[in-house]
């Protein structure tokens, strides 16, 4: 408590005001990340995810807005900066990875054209300079022959090694914390892998907190520290990743868990969770998970549920969990 | 990079015989050559006579082959009209189009992008609505009302600008008279350049706006954005030169177009050009000139295509070879 996290959401909310009335994409969510620290952030396709990664960034879409709540970096509020402030901020102090290496990279300008731009904005350097850094990172990032391929364009690249190109550009002014929403999706199997490690290693060898985006619970389980879990624009559970995976509180969370493949597990069976994630303009009243839900109970069907701390490190946003803490909470 | 060239100087001359043919054919239905040639009393025997000489008994093939021959050196013969060689006729007046066209273009293309980059970027604001809606009016008038209006309010009501004519011209090296070099030259062309270039450059703009907010919502323009730079780099430095790519394509072929729609616009105005040359040719059925026109403005269409493709391949790296063992 007494450390203040490098990321600190708050109660965050982001609507898009719409004809037919506003639409709350991201409501009340909560985390910290500490220095250092690799997050995990799960949740179905439409879960909120990027979204959440968009709003730290400053780079929501209009009309795409924070409707409340705060963002903090290093205790100090980034999300009422103006434009000028908070591009400082992006690259500099939080850099992105985004899904899809392939259109990632601008095609007319070569890595090395596109790598220079990136350090030069952020970091007062002559050119030649700038373009050592941009080999010794391509090199870090596992590029072969860094020296000669800095001067390719993008197409003349894989998949794989442009999301090496794509790390390579979102840490070129050593951010302290990377975003990276589903780095290996668009990827080929057979390097997701080596991309995720290859990602973690150089955060871990910086300093650098992640943010790490994705719906595979297997990579979560291999690279991250803690895990958030998003349902519906909406925390379900956020806690240290062994407790979580070991023991799912939240039933949304047990029902992911249960699709994780690779766990080895004594009781394993194979939950499937019945029914689908609502749309933002069909979020049922109470708990978002409540149609789904094979505990739910009448109360969830009425009143939302808080998160609910769970020792001293894990918080679970759901009714099963109050009786247990009924005498401490105190709303 | 050598078998594209060759491919596309095939396909260019396969389009020049194509336009050839029709040229070609103008000769044999629209009118009878030997009639323009010759006067009243030539008598039948005669005109068999010539007819024999010129070659129009020819089997068919051999006539176009022969005609083909000569368009490659430039021999159009003479014009019916005015009694002298078409190439000659057709060289005098090129100056003065080409000059028109080429002005034309050029600010079609400068303010085209100019107002497409700002109605994209400030789209919403109320001087990107009014651009927007002017252009549209720009695109439906029809180009001689244009002219027309221009000259009334520039040339009648203000008298600022002549409202004909090329005015004074320069000789240079004896081959090419320019207008550009005199004050009485540059004011004579600004009406008509506006005239001819204001529907290209609204065309222009709206692409470029268009282009612009789609490569405004890619996802390299977000990663851009995401890294820190700024909106000057974003804006000119990524989307704009995206956006460039397939605008120039376009705006290398209207440079055709505007050409070809020189006619009008020189008629209203009465320029001194090849498009006002074809109009009269036209009028007195002086087919050999309104052959070389067809061709001329097919070659125009074909070399501007050669040049745009050539463009593209410098300025899209993704099209160049790639190099070898270098994708992986
Ligand atoms: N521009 C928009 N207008 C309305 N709704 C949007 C917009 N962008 C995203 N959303 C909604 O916000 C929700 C969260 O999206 P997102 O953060 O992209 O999910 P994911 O967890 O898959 O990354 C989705 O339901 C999506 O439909
Ligand atoms: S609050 Fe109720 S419906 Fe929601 S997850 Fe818990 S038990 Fe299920
Ligand atoms: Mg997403």
């Amino acid at each position: 408590m007494a450390e203040i996290p490098l990321l600190s959401v708050r109660n965050l909310v982001v609507e898009f005001p719409s004809r037919r009335g506003t639409l709350r994409a991201i409501d009340d969510v909560s985390f910290d990340i500490a220095e250092g620290e690799v997050l995990g952030m799960v949740g179905e396709s439409g879960a909120g995810k990027s979204l959440t990664g968009a709003a730290i960034i400053g780079l929501l879409e209009p009309p795409g807005r924070i409707a409340g709540g705060e963002i903090l970096l290093r205790g100090e509020r980034i999300d009422n900066l103006a434009a000028e402030p908070m591009r400082r901020i992006r690259g500099k102090r939080i850099g992105m990875v985004f899904q899809d290496p392939l259109t990632s990279l601008n095609p007319l300008y070569t890595v090395a054209e596109q790598l220079i731009e990136t350090i030069r904005t952020h970091i007062s350097c002559t050119e030649r300079v700038a373009r050592e850094r941009a080999i010794a990172l391509l090199d870090r990032v596992g590029i072969p022959a860094a020296r000669r391929r800095i001067d390719d364009y993008p197409h003349h690249f894989s998949g794989g090694m442009r999301q090496r190109v794509v790390i390579a550009l979102a840490l070129a002014a050593e951010p302290d914390l990377v975003i990276a929403d589903e780095p290996t999706t668009a990827l080929d199997v057979s390097v997701q892998a080596q991309i995720i490690d290859v990602l973690k290693e150089i955060c871990a060898e910086r300093g650098a907190s992640v943010m790490l985006i994705t719906h595979d619970m297997g990579v979560i389980a291999e690279t991250a520290d803690r895990v958030a879990v998003l349902y519906a624009g909406r925390l379900a559970e956020i806690g240290p990743v062994r407790d979580v995976i070991q023991a799912a509180e939240h039933p949304y969370t047990q029902g992911l868990m249960g699709s994780i493949p690779t766990l080895t597990q004594t009781d394993t069976r194979l939950v499937q969770i019945p029914g689908s994630m609502p749309r933002l303009d069909a979020i049922p009243k109470g708990c978002p998970f409540n149609p789904r839900c094979p505990h739910v109970m009448d109360r969830c069907r009425h009143d939302r549920p808080v998160l609910i701390a769970r020792g001293s490190k894990r918080e679970v946003a759901c009714w099963l969990y109050e009786a247990v803490r009924e005498e401490v909470h105190h709303g | 990079m050598t078998a594209f060239i060759i491919r596309r100087l095939l396909q260019s001359i396969l389009v020049m015989l194509t336009v050839a043919l029709v040229a070609f054919a103008l000769f044999r239905f629209v009118g009878d050559p030997i009639a323009s040639m010759v006067g009243q009393e030539t008598t039948l025997a005669e005109r068999q006579e010539l007819r024999e000489m010129l070659g129009l008994n020819d089997p068919f093939i051999v006539q176009f082959f022969t005609f083909v021959s000569r368009a490659v050196v430039g021999d159009f013969g003479i014009s019916y009209r005015l009694q002298q060689p078409v190439m000659e006729l057709i060289l005098s007046r090129l100056p003065a189009t080409l000059e028109l066209a080429l002005v034309s273009g050029f600010f079609a293309f400068i303010f085209g992008v100019g107002f497409g980059v700002y109605t994209a970027l400030r789209r919403g604001g109320w001087l990107s609505s009014s651009i927007m809606t002017i252009s549209l009016i720009g695109v439906s008038l029809p180009t001689f009302l244009i002219g027309v209006l221009l000259i009334w309010v520039f040339a009648v009501e203000f008298q600022w600008l002549p409202s004909f004519g090329r005015g004074d011209v320069v000789d240079l090296g004896g081959w090419w008279r320019t207008g550009l070099l005199t004050e009485s030259g540059r004011a004579s062309l600004i009406l008509p350049a506006i005239t001819l270039g204001l529907y290209q450059m609204t065309l222009i703009m709206r692409l470029v706006r268009a282009e612009m907010l789609e490569v405004l919502r890619t996802d390299y323009i977000k990663f851009a954005r995401a890294r820190g730079l700024t909106n000057r780099a974003v804006h000119f430095g990524h989307a704009l030169k995206n956006t460039l790519v397939p605008v120039i394509t376009i705006t290398g072929l209207q440079l055709g177009s505007i050409i070809a729609f020189a006619i009008i616009t020189e008629t209203v105005f009465q320029w001194p050009g090849v498009g006002a040359l074809f109009i009269n040719s036209v009028r007195f059925v002086d087919v050999p000139v309104m052959a070389a026109y067809l061709m001329l403005i097919a070659l125009v269409f074909v070399v501007i295509n050669l040049i745009v493709d050539l463009l593209y391949y410098v300025v899209d790296p993704r099209l160049r070879v790639d190099r070898a063992g270098a994708g992986h």
